[in-house]
């Protein structure tokens, strides 16, 4: 697992939209849509995922085997045949916690230095 | 909607397929979301950025995958990959190093303003379309003529510079005060020349080149104002020229006014030596001009029947004055640079398309793994382009490396720098080169290999290339043999021209001949006794040293300078100069024959008995004697030739005053005494020559210090032995022919490695066939004539089609082949065996591959 662990470092730092949509797919499988929306909730419409953004960055995620493209379908009365549904891997997985484990280590960082996001 | 459609279309085809429809669907949301106009506005203009930023990202995303997979692809071919770089390499070098040249010297416009309307002038002899005009013909042809806006006169002189260090002999130009506001340049400080100037009585200006100013007067502007001495006289510095002004050639490192004295030379008619140049009014054509001028010649003619008969007009745009065999060398050499590059880009194009044969089962495997076509063309296409631009680097890197060597192209007498920068327009025409070359010679194989791929492919045991790739391949390989049989027998016809000319017999003997210059000032030595003292004592001391069998002065040595042609008159009438009645004229010092090895048939030299106060004598060269004196005895008979009646002495043998490529008018040596003072003062012996056992290197410092001991301002220049005069006469066509030869060579190897891989490929692709042949009984000589009956159908029909093609080129260039014929069978021989031995060699070793061919081995494979 060492291996799994070096080689999701390797994509490190993540660009934002990555990061953003990792963590929109952490719940449930998510069409391209629907992953857009999610971001823009959970950022309170800070984050607002364009359609060439989200795109790009979901073929280079498969390439990369972060998501997987789901052949499950939701209940049909939910479903659009238009839409792909996306699933993140357990590497997907990997890479995200690695992230997160980078930003907490940076986040420390800060406090050291007086930064604390609590204090201005 | 539509906007938005329109936009999607910015990403890769395979992006759009995937995810277009779900953008689409967003993008309509977002639309019906957005609130008034402004909102709309805010969604259009965020749209618009982001859907460009995404497209190029993602194409950006998909080179880079296309360059690893190409660099790894190619990696994985190295012999491949770098026969098609250098074959890529070679041919865009080889059109840049040319094309830097040939835009140079044939197209870029002069460096005047408004070139298109500067024009030379010329008077038109029979026999001599380009002469000189004379003073007082350029008068009237200025006063007569309207359609220049103005017209302006030049001489070409050599000065004697001295007093900043050693004494220095300069070439110089005297112009009338016309000529730099007529080419539109402005000095780089200080004036240019007035009408004042002009006039005989002013006091002497001089304007100096950029070039001088920087070495000799170590670039200080306090110069001007200040006096220098030019053959003795002292001149006011009035201004300096820009950097890169040259007139009227590159030479020229300082100018003075064009001063002519209104006397007896000025009226005659037939002393051409005005340079004249003009500018045509605008709106006024060429043609226009010319007919103007032919109306002005024959009114002329009316007017002075004597002299002016026949005598026409030239008008030449002067970006036309290269000579013609200069034109004739740089449209030779880009020819065979294009026939370089088209051989360079079939052998590409062959090399390709047979990679893309061989690679088919790969290509099948990835269309099946889901790659689309256009995903394979477009990964085929930065392969080819990845090749052609290495090569095009390297090639473009070679041809800058050698613009030095090709300087030597561009002629002297061009009024531009003799290196040929490398502009914007070079590497642009090196880049679309390149291009093409990868587009062209890549994309097409590409598409063809693209979009055959079919599941077919994947099957085991696929045979043969396919009939029509190899039409297309064998189309190739002819061209490639077509083209390097013109190139050979071009090189061929030029290498026979060279060989013409070297053989030719000058008329004298260059083993050991030492030459100089040592031009004497005016009016330092305007008498004739003050150079006859010169003379002598420099001569008697040369002859002095150790080594030295002889040494003498003429005017001008053959080759040097090819002017000084005069008409000659028997009986006091002047002969019609139609039929060539003119002979050059050239005073000696006695010995001169003797050194330079010119031999005296008939009666004696000249020697220093003949004052001026004897009968005037010449000795005249064999041809002059058949001209006028056929099967009689020339000696003791009179002529008039140069302002006097001269009596024949003796008789010597011809020698190429014109050089080796022209003939030459018959020659007239006089005793170099028999001037009267003042008069024909530029014929005054200055080329010094020696014949000498010693070498240069020990001769030289001798000779220095004797021509110091005898005048301390005296400069010495053009140093050199009479060999390299005459070397110098072929420097060009041996350079060309360098070049040429070099292209040849290329076209031949290019052409037999096409050959050796058709028909390895053929081959291969083959063996199969082959195995159930030799199988079912066929010998092996029954392989081998097929796989040779192939190869050599191919090269006969690119022999047979290049022959043509080359003796159609040699037709378009006689001018440059010194009489040799443009279906030299020799030559012809000599490039179709070459072809022969390179057909053998490229078939060797595919025939020997199938003709140990396994047929159990083979058949057991599938």
């Amino acid at each position: 697992m060492a291996d799994e662990r070096l080689r999701a470092d390797s994509f490190l730092p993540l660009p934002e939209a990555t990061f953003h949509i990792l963590l929109a797919l952490a719940e449930e499988d998510r069409h391209g849509y629907a992953i857009i929306q999610e971001v823009e909730k959970r950022t309170d419409g800070a984050v607002k995922l364009s359609a060439g953004t989200l795109y790009r960055s979901i073929q280079r995620m498969l390439e990369q085997g972060l998501i997987v493209e789901t052949r499950e379908r939701p209940a049909p009365e939910l479903d659009d045949e238009r839409r792909r549904y996306y699933r993140i891997t357990a590497f997907g997985s990997e890479v995200a916690r690695a992230e997160a484990r980078r930003l907490t280590h940076l986040v420390k960082l800060a406090r050291v230095s007086g930064f604390s996001p609590g204090r201005a | 909607m539509r906007l938005y459609n329109l936009l999607v279309h910015l990403y890769p085809a395979a992006f759009r397929n995937e995810y277009g429809e779900e953008m689409r669907a967003i993008f309509a949301r977002r639309e019906r979301q957005a609130r008034g106009p402004l909102g709309a506005l805010a969604l259009w203009t965020s749209t618009l950025f982001e859907v460009v930023v995404n497209a190029l990202a993602v194409h950006w995303d998909i080179l880079r995958q296309d360059l690893r997979y190409t660099a790894r692809a190619l990696a994985g071919t190295p012999g491949f990959t770098l026969t098609a770089i250098l074959v890529v390499a070679l041919g865009v070098g080889a059109n840049t190093a040319v094309f830097t040249v040939t835009d140079f010297v044939l197209i870029r416009p002069l460096p005047f303003s408004e070139p298109e309307r500067l024009v030379k002038l010329y008077e038109r002899l029979p026999g001599y379309s380009r002469m000189e005009l004379s003073p007082v013909t350029f008068r009237d042809w200025k006063r007569m003529s309207h359609s220049f806006e103005a017209m302006g006169a030049y001489v070409s002189t050599s000065v004697n510079l001295v007093g900043q260090g050693d004494p220095e002999r300069l070439e110089a130009s005297s112009v009338s005060s016309e000529v730099f506001p007529l080419l539109g340049i402005q000095p780089l400080a200080g004036r240019l020349f007035n009408s004042t100037d002009d006039r005989i009585d002013s006091p002497g200006t001089v304007l100096l080149s950029y070039g001088l100013w920087q070495t000799v007067f170590g670039a200080d502007l306090g110069v001007i104002g200040r006096k220098v001495v030019l053959d003795g006289a002292p001149l006011t510095v009035i201004g300096v020229m820009p950097r890169d002004f040259h007139f009227s050639d590159r030479s020229v490192e300082l100018w003075t006014p064009l001063q002519v004295r209104d006397d007896d030379s000025f009226e005659d008619r037939n002393n051409n030596y005005f340079g004249v140049i003009a500018k045509l009014r605008r709106g006024v054509t060429i043609a226009q001009a010319r007919s103007e001028m032919s109306v002005i010649t024959a009114q002329l003619c009316r007017q002075y029947p004597k002299e002016m008969a026949q005598h026409g007009a030239t008008v030449n745009p002067l970006h036309e004055e290269l000579s013609e065999s200069s034109r004739m060398l740089l449209v030779a050499l880009s020819g065979a640079a294009i026939c370089v590059l088209l051989i360079a880009c079939a052998n590409l194009a062959s090399l390709l398309l047979a990679r893309g044969l061989a690679r088919k089962k790969e290509l099948a495997v990835r269309t099946a793994l889901g790659a689309g076509r256009e995903r394979l063309i477009r990964q085929l296409v930065t392969e080819s382009l990845v090749l052609a631009v290495s090569g095009g680097a390297l090639g473009v890197l070679g041809a800058l490396g050698s613009i030095p060597l090709l300087a030597k192209l561009v002629p002297m007498s061009l009024p531009v720098n003799q290196t040929p920068s490398v502009d914007w327009r070079v590497l642009a025409f090196a880049a679309l080169l390149t291009f093409l070359t990868g587009i062209a010679f890549g994309v097409i194989p590409a598409l063809r290999a693209g979009g055959s791929v079919d599941l077919g492919g994947l099957r085991d045991g696929v045979r043969a290339g396919g009939g029509r790739r190899e039409r297309v391949r064998s189309a190739l390989v002819i061209a490639e043999v077509m083209a390097s049989v013109v190139l050979l027998v071009s090189s061929g016809l030029l290498m026979r021209a060279l060989w013409r000319l070297q053989s030719r017999d000058p008329g004298f003997r260059t083993d050991g001949v030492l030459t100089m210059r040592t031009a004497l000032p005016w009016p330092k030595y305007l008498k004739t006794a003050a150079r006859e003292e010169f003379y002598k004592q420099v001569l008697t001391e040369i002859r002095g040293l150790p080594g030295v069998s002889n040494a003498a002065y003429i005017s001008f040595l053959p080759m040097v300078w090819r002017g000084g042609i005069w008409p000659v008159s028997l009986d006091q009438q002047i002969l019609d100069r139609a039929e060539s009645n003119s002979a050059s004229l050239r005073f000696v010092t006695s010995g001169f024959f003797a050194a330079l090895g010119i031999p005296l048939q008939l009666g004696r030299d000249v020697d220093e008995a003949d004052t001026s106060d004897r009968p005037f004598v010449a000795v005249v060269s064999q041809s002059f004697v058949r001209r006028y004196w056929p099967n009689e005895n020339p000696l003791g008979r009179h002529f008039q030739f140069g302002f006097h009646d001269r009596m024949v002495v003796g008789v010597v043998g011809d020698v190429r005053v014109r050089g080796l490529e022209r003939p030459s008018e018959p020659q007239v040596y006089l005793p170099y005494q028999q001037v009267p003072d003042g008069y024909l003062f530029p014929y005054t012996p200055k080329d010094l020559v020696v014949r000498s056992t010693t070498t240069a290197e020990l001769l030289l410092p001798a000779i220095r210090r004797i021509v110091q001991s005898v005048d301390r301002e005296q400069p010495i220049s053009d140093v050199r032995m009479m060999s390299e005069v005459v070397e110098g006469e072929t420097a060009s066509r041996v350079l060309q022919l360098r070049i040429l030869g070099a292209f040849a060579a290329v076209a031949i190897l290019l052409a037999g490695i096409g050959i050796h891989g058709l028909l390895s490929f053929a081959v291969s692709q083959r063996l199969h066939e082959i195995g159930v042949r030799i199988a079912l009984g066929a010998s092996s000589s029954d392989v081998l004539r097929m796989v040779i009956r192939q190869g050599v159908t191919l090269a006969a029909a690119g022999v047979a089609l290049g022959a043509i093609v080359a003796f159609a080129a040699g037709r378009e260039m006689e001018a440059l082949l010194a009489g040799v014929e443009p279906g030299d069978a020799a030559t012809f021989l000599g490039a179709i065996g070459l072809c022969a031995l390179m057909t053998l060699l490229g078939i060797v070793a595919p025939a020997v591959r199938a003709v140990l061919v396994d047929p159990i081995a083979v058949m057991r494979s599938e």
